[in-house]
């Protein structure tokens, strides 16, 4: 357990452990080290700075009330993640004015357009630019994205869930996460390559 | 062995670059990718993209947005504390 790429350096189930059997400083220490997570992932999910605090607020809430509810068949981390997540989609589905569900709009089957780009990078192109600079890119391109593609894209590729804890989390099937990163990845890989492009590069500049 | 086309190689992406594949197929995929330009600037651009974001670590959560979690939680800590105690004593 202790290769988890999510919490590093530290010994999550004995943190749990101690929060069910009432240990306040337990449960504030695992809001510590999650808190910038799941604030980040609503905010890439809702897309608003408003109700990603909302999100942030009532996922430790509920989990705090619901803790009794953890049976550690799962990471603690995906466990809180289910929760953001739920949060998440209820207020992007709140904001929507016409009530319809982003998870079910439909996924265009087109494969031919999904890559239109081709071109190598730069060495190294995140580099040339500052933290802040680099954020701004990325949230942009995340923010290009449908938010059916979007949500998967974020708990796959950026929170680190398995395939199968993805599609548990927002309650798709298997082959329906696989085609949505898939379509997600593509377009993100078009803006990007968009920005990070080698210059002065046709497309085979590199033979 | 089966020669894998471009099209193939692009519904297969996702598993090659998460190493979740048959080995005999990762083989034929892997072949494509060597001999097909197109497909490897695809497959190596994807994977830089992937490995962009998984850099970036989070933020700071401002601190005046944690103030107000950590309040709320406390409020909720005391109020869990209370009814625990109003249980034992009845
Ligand atoms: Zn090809």
């Amino acid at each position: 357990m202790s290769t988890s790429t999510v919490s590093p350096g530290f010994d999550e189930a004995a943190l749990v452990a101690r929060a069910k059997a009432g240990d306040a400083d337990a449960f504030s220490e695992l809001v510590t080290q999650y808190d910038r997570r799941v604030f980040r992932m609503a905010k890439q999910i809702t897309q608003n700075e408003e109700d990603a605090e909302d999100v942030l607020q009532e996922t430790f809430l509920k989990a705090y009330s619901h803790l009794d509810d953890f049976q550690g068949n799962s990471r603690f981390y995906t466990w809180l993640v289910r929760i953001a997540v739920n949060e998440a989609l209820m207020k992007l589905r709140k904001r929507r004015s016409d009530k319809t569900v982003p998870l079910d709009e439909p996924i265009d089957t087109g494969e031919d357009e999904m890559v239109r780009e081709v071109a190598v990078w730069d060495e190294n192109p995140e580099q040339k630019y500052s933290r802040d600079e680099l954020a701004e890119i990325l949230d942009q391109a995340v923010q290009s994205l449908k938010p059916a593609y979007r949500t998967v894209f974020v708990l796959r590729d950026i929170e680190e869930l398995s395939i199968e804890e993805t599609a548990e989390a927002l309650n798709l099937s298997i082959s329906a996460v696989k085609s949505r990163l898939l379509r997600a990845r593509l377009q993100l890989r078009e803006k990007l390559t968009r920005q990070f492009k080698r210059k002065g590069d046709d497309a085979f500049g590199y033979l | 062995m089966h020669l894998v086309t471009c099209k193939e190689f692009l519904q297969e992406l996702n598993d090659f670059l998460d190493e979740g594949l048959d080995p005999k197929l990762r083989q034929e995929l892997e072949r494509h990718v060597n001999e097909c330009p197109n497909c490897w600037v695809l497959c190596n651009t994807t994977e830089k993209t992937l490995k962009v974001f998984k850099g970036m670590e989070p933020q700071k959560v401002p601190p005046a947005v944690e103030a107000r979690l950590m309040a709320a939680l406390e409020k909720k800590m005391r109020a869990k504390g209370c009814a625990t105690v109003k249980k034992a004593d009845a």
